[in-house]
């Protein structure tokens, strides 16, 4: 398949490279936008764009929102929690409400994995863009993952990127594990034994828990957030904060003794300063986190440009 | 000069060629692209694929001749205007296209025309350009 003719983007997993790498050039032109003095294009207007974030976030939805506008679309968000024992009846009740205003897209996170999967087939003439589903997939942000890498490296071919933290988790992970080893870069996942899920290797990744081999090689360091919850919170996946850092936090001493000169150290934030990243490598020359944040808001731009056009699409040619 | 992607950029270059050889100075060279600014998006056709709108000048002020190598409805002239207005606001802007084949649905006039073209029913102008100043022009199915 050319191009991306699908109506809602709720995986990388469903996705092949060439759709990717699609969405990555459509993203490129997108990033020229942003840097306009005129940051806006008439693209969306009229289009009706809702944010159903029915987990906590400020950063994604603050991204999609600006991406939305600078489209021309209209705006509107909806956030709240789900309640653990009414979370998939809560969120169909709510889409069917939604659905009776006919928005065109609506932008969801929820705690529960497959919920926007749900979502997409109960809701034909709606695109559903995944903005976390439970620890199942993230694939804007996976997908602003890869548009970094690909600015700052060039290319995937030969390369090995490194995801360290609380995989088992961690949505991140997984929509980067789908992205990077599709467009044919190798990769590794670290963390305690007890943070990386067994058979994660199936995914397409190898699994180390020791930070040194991961690191050694690798020219993308991908850091992720360490919940402190989880120590207190019935798991006990590691006995303290200060052991967890010791062991698989990075510092300027351990990229000196064992990263590539030229690595490249990523977070999807918000950063524990001291916890998985060092304050001088989170702010040193290795880091792109910045960039990762730019091109977060170029990719959902594409992504919201995208998935309207292949809703059209889908229906003239007579797919769902 | 800016050229209307993609068939206007080369035509663009050249003019800006035979003025620098006319006149000795050459004019600056913008290129955009009209994909974000169309009037029929998601409709389900066919579309172009999106490519780079380049304006490396300051827009205020400045005496733009946008080219085009067709011109028929009109619809990509009127998104090509929007796209230059929000960068900026030319002292004027004119058109200059290659085939003037009729059949505007918008009240767009060009400029400078190359040629006119009657064109038949389900038919469609072609431009390929030739080494240096040779363009062929044709009309088919």
């Amino acid at each position: 398949m050319t191009g991306f003719a699908r109506k809602d983007l709720l995986g990388l997993a469903d996705l092949d490279a060439d759709e990717i790498r699609h969405i990555l050039d459509v993203a490129d032109q997108f990033r020229d936008v942003n840097l306009r003095p005129i940051k806006k294009v008439p693209t969306l207007r009229g289009k009706s764009v809702v944010h159903l974030f029915l987990e906590p976030s400020t950063r994604t939805r603050t991204s999609f929102d600006i991406a939305a506008k600078r489209l021309s679309a209209d705006t509107f968000s909806i956030t709240g929690s789900s309640s653990s024992a009414k979370k998939g009846e809560t969120l169909l009740d709510t889409a069917r409400n939604l659905v009776a205003m006919h928005p065109d897209i609506i932008v969801v996170r929820h705690a529960l994995a497959g919920g926007v999967r749900m979502l997409a087939e109960a809701l034909p003439e709606t695109s559903i863009v995944n903005a976390g589903d439970g620890a199942c997939e993230h694939p804007t942000q996976g997908l602003l993952d890869l548009l970094t890498v690909r600015r700052r490296l060039g290319g995937f071919d030969g390369r090995t990127v490194t995801i360290v933290g609380d995989i088992k988790h961690s949505r991140v992970a997984r929509s980067a594990i789908h992205g990077f080893s599709k467009l044919g870069a190798k990769v590794r996942v670290c963390g305690p034994k007890t943070l990386i899920p067994p058979g994660i290797e199936s995914l397409g990744c190898e699994s180390f828990d020791r930070l040194e081999p991961a690191v050694r090689g690798a020219d993308v360091l991908m850091m992720l957030r360490i919940q402190q919850e989880r120590i207190h919170l019935g798991g006990h996946y590691f006995p303290s904060i200060r052991e967890y850092s010791r062991r698989y936090g990075v510092n300027r001493d351990k990229l000196k003794r064992w990263a590539r000169r030229d690595v490249v150290i990523m977070h999807p934030g918000p950063i524990n300063r001291g916890v998985e990243l060092e304050p001088e490598v989170a702010d040193g020359g290795w880091s792109v986190i910045l960039d990762q944040v730019e091109n977060g808001v170029a990719v959902r731009m594409a992504v919201l440009y995208l998935v309207l056009g292949g809703r059209r699409t889908a229906a003239t040619e007579g797919r769902a | 000069m800016v050229g209307i992607r993609a068939g206007g950029v080369p035509l663009a270059e050249r003019l800006a060629d035979c003025i620098r050889d006319a006149e000795g100075k050459r004019p600056q060279v913008g290129t955009v692209d009209i994909t974000l600014y169309r009037d029929d998006l998601h409709t389900g056709l066919e579309k172009s694929p999106l490519g780079a709108t380049e304006l490396p000048f300051d827009l205020s002020g400045s005496a733009v001749f946008l080219v085009d190598d067709v011109l028929y409805t009109g619809r990509t002239v009127r998104a090509a205007l929007d796209v230059l207005h929000d960068f900026g606001r030319p002292r004027w802007i004119r058109l200059a296209v290659l085939v003037d084949r009729g059949g505007r649905e918008l009240p767009i006039q060009a400029d400078v025309v190359g040629r006119a073209v009657e064109v038949g029913d389900g038919e469609k102008v072609v431009v390929t350009l030739g080494d240096r100043d040779s363009v062929g022009v044709e009309t088919r199915r």
